[in-house]
């Protein structure tokens, strides 16, 4: 099943830690955001696959933005 | 006394920096970037100028910028305020050989005190206790395991440029420290440029006490007594007071206290405001952890107890003048209180929470400053800090400073921006609080089961 993954956050894009088509692990980080000088990592809650990225490292992301997608391991 | 001074910082700091700098006809230049246009500090300087974009390092950290409009706009001085390019050695070189007098220690005092682990032994050296740990850095994952397996767990993992407890872990096991040491690493070399880490032995629920400090250029040093500042969540302050209550219930402690941190500051013959920063368990045993070679966010509550303006005393120190005042002038008039106000969700692990403010007025009544950064119709970014601005207020004890500080922020209005504001009023209300039976790991525990 494909799902959003979202900001959770108004922040920036500090680092993206995943590839499309890479296989993550529960509690992998997708990526870590930035927000007020505190790092925010955003973790798999499951064994997922990363079917679409859809900002940069450095992008500005509104909380709620879906950041990229995912489909079931 | 300088003729115009650049404050190299933003927010509620700058603004105050600005104040003192009118009180002494000082000319003040502000600099903002792009996100700060308008903000309040550049309002209040006497000329202001934009240095960036956005984040940090193209803006408040670009230090040829800012040196470059220092000299264009005839600065003789430099405030730093604290954080941003406060305790960078380099910048302080490139001020001073241009020429331009820098606001604080020297560079060899900051290069000193900014390797957290060089100044634990140089500590040791002066007599003043340190929390027992590695001697010195240690090289990675592997020698960090070896280091506590032989001297036990748990440990605190600490970048060594670090500090403001950034990258700081508590690792109680093998799998636990290994994970720590890479994260150490990983935000030392990120926040500092540098990935170098030690341990220390963990101090299970320590108070934050520390000493500020103030030296001139002719050998006078002074204490301005302590600051308790154990309120904290992610290792920042929240709540900070002078006096300590833990200092003043425990005989002889402030003696001790201040003795070693003065013992530091001739030890190392450092010049300019700073602050000694000490842990202290249950049994009144106080281990230096670092000194802070500038200006500290919670000096309004030392100025309040002690009538002293510290940016004033600043700016003297570093034109050359010797201290206006001595040892024996200074004396801890009632107690002071300091709230930070930070754009935060305590109620979601104190998640950030940038946002825009609409209606804003501030508290007013006797025994109430406000340090602010913001006004109506602002925006806070996500590209800074959170605070957005600390409450002080000043009484005849303890409780008549707490009882002025909950009047003061229930007179405070913030529409819009998530805050801690209502949280600061649930803390001032408790019982650990009313008793001062707190820690440093106090609040977030607290709150969790509140």
């Amino acid at each position: 099943m494909a799902r959003d993954i979202k900001a959770h956050i108004t922040g920036t894009v500090w680092k993206i830690e995943v590839e499309v088509g890479e296989e993550v692990e529960e509690d992998d980080d997708f990526v870590i955001l930035e927000s007020m000088k505190m790092e925010m990592p955003i973790s798999a809650e499951e064994d997922c696959v990363v079917t679409e990225i859809l900002v940069n490292e450095g992008d500005a992301v509104e909380e709620g933005q879906v950041l990229l997608r995912i489909e079931d391991a | 006394m300088f003729s115009k001074v650049l404050i190299a910082n933003r927010g509620e700091i700058a603004a105050r920096i600005i104040e003192t700098c009118k009180k002494l006809g000082i000319a003040s230049v502000a600099v903002y970037s792009e996100a700060d246009a308008g903000a309040p500090h550049t309002e209040l300087a006497d000329e202001a100028y934009l240095v960036g974009p956005a984040h940090v390092t193209q803006s408040y950290l670009n230090m040829e910028k800012i040196l470059e409009l220092a000299k264009e706009s005839g600065c003789d001085a430099i405030h730093p305020g604290y954080g941003l390019l406060s305790e960078n050695a380099e910048f302080i070189e490139a001020v001073e050989a241009a020429g331009i007098t820098f606001v604080g220690p020297s560079s060899k005092s900051v290069t000193l005190m900014g390797d957290k682990a060089q100044a634990r032994e140089f500590a040791q050296r002066a007599g003043v206790p340190v929390v027992p740990g590695s001697e010195g850095e240690i090289d990675g994952e592997d020698a960090a395991v070896e280091f506590a397996e032989n001297f036990g767990y748990p440990v605190l993992v600490k970048a060594a440029a670090g500090g403001g407890g950034i990258g700081m872990k508590v690792a109680t096991k093998e799998k636990k420290l290994r994970k720590a040491v890479a994260e150490c690493m990983r935000r030392g070399e990120s926040s500092f440029g540098n990935p170098a880490i030690y341990l220390e032995r963990y101090v299970e629920n320590p108070r934050h006490i520390e000493v500020q400090v103030l030296a001139d250029k002719h050998g006078n040093a002074v204490h301005l007594f302590e600051r308790e500042c154990s309120v904290q969540r992610r290792h920042q302050k929240v709540i900070e007071e002078a006096p300590s209550p833990f200092v003043e219930k425990n005989d002889g402690l402030r003696q001790r206290m201040t003795d070693a941190a003065l013992a530091l500051v001739r030890e190392s013959g450092y010049v300019n405001a700073g602050t000694v920063e000490f842990i202290v368990d249950a049994d009144a045993n106080f281990y230096f952890i670092e000194m802070n070679t500038r200006l500290q966010v919670e000096h309004p509550v030392t100025e309040m107890i002690t009538g002293v303006d510290l940016v004033e005393l600043q700016l003297r120190v570093a034109a050359g003048e010797a201290l206006p005042i001595s040892q024996d002038d200074l004396a801890i008039n009632g107690h002071s209180v300091e709230c930070r106000i930070y754009a935060e969700n305590p109620e979601k692990m104190f998640m950030p929470a940038p946002g825009e403010i609409g209606a804003y007025s501030e508290p007013e009544g006797e025994g109430v400053r406000i340090d602010s950064g913001v006004k109506a119709n602002w925006k806070v970014t996500p590209f800074y800090d959170p605070m957005v601005s600390k409450v002080t207020t000043h009484g005849k004890d303890r409780a008549e400073a707490t009882s002025r500080m909950l009047g003061a922020l229930d007179d405070y209005t913030i529409e819009g921006l998530t805050t801690n504001l209502e949280m600061h009023k649930l803390v001032l209300n408790s019982t650990e609080f009313t008793e001062a039976d707190f820690h440093t790991s106090w609040l977030e525990g607290w709150m969790k089961n509140s």
